[in-house]
């Protein structure tokens, strides 16, 4: 009996929280082009369609692209960043990290003006690599917090016992650290490969009109009205994230993740 | 020289989030003081005009529309985010580790997937309405998007997910003792919900509710899939703006503006919390 609120909140919370994407996976099963709920003529069409047309492929593959990329830019500068805040207190460290912090707080729209302005000024607008290049800046928080945390599970002694054995600096790092934050690192990258995959007005702003995301395509098309292949790609990224999201839950602890996601630390 | 060496690895993320974060941000600023050439782009001036745009009308009602509907998506959030992160923290670790797994997933959701998921659910065709027709409860199904219920619905459902992650560790590392004392002197749970531990959780609670107000300013897609066009916020007027006005001066000074916004705001959060820890 004492616990029936709480089933109460939790089911209702679940619901909310999964009736958007019921009812997406629900239309994409849809015989006809119609949008209607529960679906007629329940059939894997839809998906068989997405598979023979390159105009919502071609975004699909953007996107994987960029995620990919982007998230080893994001670990690329998270890792050095994370381990020097850790390792040697470093002053410089500690403001690479604030400013690596700051652009995932704000509203996403201000980072992408900046860019925006920015490949303006220097005369190379709408490109590829300029999508990558500002979402691994943009999402450089994520592995950035991961790995520090990752970092300060270790403990310090066994870093000084590397150094005691004689070990270099880069030999200790890459034989005791590296190995021990793998976990976190792995959880950084794949944090950050889900929120490009999943980001829009950045990327809108960046290189909307030359290189289509998915969401990008999707949002476009839902101007012209709907047709089911929408509800077929979201719920293939909706796939493919959770599948990711539950890897990350599986290769490291999930809760103490989230306990280091706030804004400040005690 | 072993010295200099040392801070090599350093060289890389300094280049980058400087020239590509940094740089930026500062060419953004030093743009929002620019001449806008009509037609064009910009060229290089000092004037406060895009400044002077902040106390028209216009300006100031799509700022009025963008704080309210924040502050109301925010806080219907929160309310439900507290009650239910109370109880998720207190479920079996499995338990939790299942609904973190939903709640990332729908955080990561691209907001283009929310809206469109909610467009479908409001829409007459295959929306809500269908299930109140059939039980009765309406005449016949109707649509309930562009609407403002429909956007800030859209707009909960992006930030519960953040509110319950801001809570999270806050209300994890919560001292159990305190509950277990009230319990033995005999107060009902929902009291000792209500009278021990929200009392206790009230600076994390104001914090959680700036940060999400913070979020929501961010919101693009869902105010333009979900709402009418006097319903868009801020975010919208900047890319609208840069975009399809071409006033990028215009657009860089409202985000220089949304900016020092956020960053005060975060900052009180900072003291808030920091405060609270000392």
């Amino acid at each position: 009996m004492r616990r029936l609120p709480a089933l109460l909140i939790f089911t209702l919370v679940g619901a909310f929280l999964l009736a958007p994407l019921v009812i997406v996976a629900g239309v994409s099963l849809n015989g006809q082009k119609r949008l209607v709920f529960p679906p007629r003529e329940v059939s894997l069409g839809w998906y068989g369609e997405l598979a023979t047309s390159p105009a919502w492929l071609l975004p699909i593959g953007h996107s994987l692209l960029i995620a990919f990329l982007s998230a080893l830019v994001a670990v690329s500068i998270a890792l050095p960043v994370a381990y020097y805040v850790w390792r040697f207190h470093s002053r410089w460290a500690r403001a690479l990290y604030g400013l690596g912090i700051s652009p995932f707080i704000l509203p996403p729209v201000i980072c992408g003006l900046g860019f925006l302005i920015f490949w303006a000024s220097v005369g190379h607008f709408g490109r590829f690599e300029n999508v990558v290049l500002g979402h691994g800046v943009f999402l450089v928080a994520l592995p950035l917090t991961t790995l520090l945390l990752g970092f300060e599970g270790i403990g310090r002694e066994s870093m000084d016992a590397a150094e005691t054995m004689g070990a270099s600096e880069w030999v200790a790092f890459h034989t005791v650290v590296l190995p021990l934050a793998l976990p976190y690192l792995i959880s950084g990258y794949a944090f950050a490969f889900v929120l490009s995959l999943n980001e829009y007005i950045i990327a809108y702003m960046i290189a909307g009109f030359t290189v289509e995301t998915l969401p990008i395509k999707i949002f476009n098309s839902l101007r012209y009205g709907y047709t089911p292949i929408m509800a077929v790609v979201s719920v293939l990224f909706l796939l493919i994230s959770v599948a990711i999201l539950a890897l990350v839950a599986r290769v490291s602890d999930l809760t103490r993740l989230m306990g280091a996601l706030e804004p400040e630390r005690k | 020289m072993e010295r200099t060496l040392r801070w090599v690895p350093l060289v890389w993320p300094t280049m980058l989030l400087g020239i590509f974060f940094a740089v930026p941000f500062a060419i953004m600023v030093a743009v929002s003081l620019f001449h806008r050439q009509p037609g064009g782009f910009f060229e290089p001036g000092f004037e406060l005009t895009h400044y002077r745009r902040f106390i028209t009308p216009f300006f100031l009602e799509r700022l009025g529309v963008t704080i309210g509907i924040a502050a109301a998506a925010a806080g219907a959030a929160l309310a439900i985010a507290v009650p239910f992160t109370y109880l998720l923290t207190r479920a079996r670790r499995r338990t939790q580790v299942a609904w973190l797994i939903v709640i990332l997933s729908v955080l990561s959701l691209s907001e283009v997937i929310v809206g469109f998921g909610w467009s479908v659910l409001l829409s007459r065709t295959a929306g809500i309405s269908n299930l109140l027709v059939a039980l009765g409860l309406l005449e016949q199904p109707r649509p309930w998007y562009p609407s403002l219920y429909g956007m800030v619905t859209g707009l909960v459902y992006v930030t519960l997910p953040y509110a319950v992650l801001l809570l999270y560790p806050r209300f994890s590392r919560f001292d159990r003792q305190l509950l277990e004392a009230a319990e033995t002197m005999g107060a009902s749970a929902p009291r000792r919900f209500v009278t021990v531990f929200l009392p206790v959780m009230r600076p994390a609670l104001i914090a959680a509710l700036i940060m999400m107000f913070v979020f929501v300013l961010g919101a693009y897609v869902i105010p333009q899939v979900l709402g009418r066009s006097q319903h868009w916020t801020l975010a919208v007027l900047i890319t609208d703006q840069a975009l399809f006005q071409s006033n990028i001066p215009f657009a860089a000074a409202m985000a220089i503006f949304l900016l020092a916004v956020s960053l005060v705001l975060v900052w009180l959060v900072v003291r808030l919390t920091r405060r609270r820890g000392a």
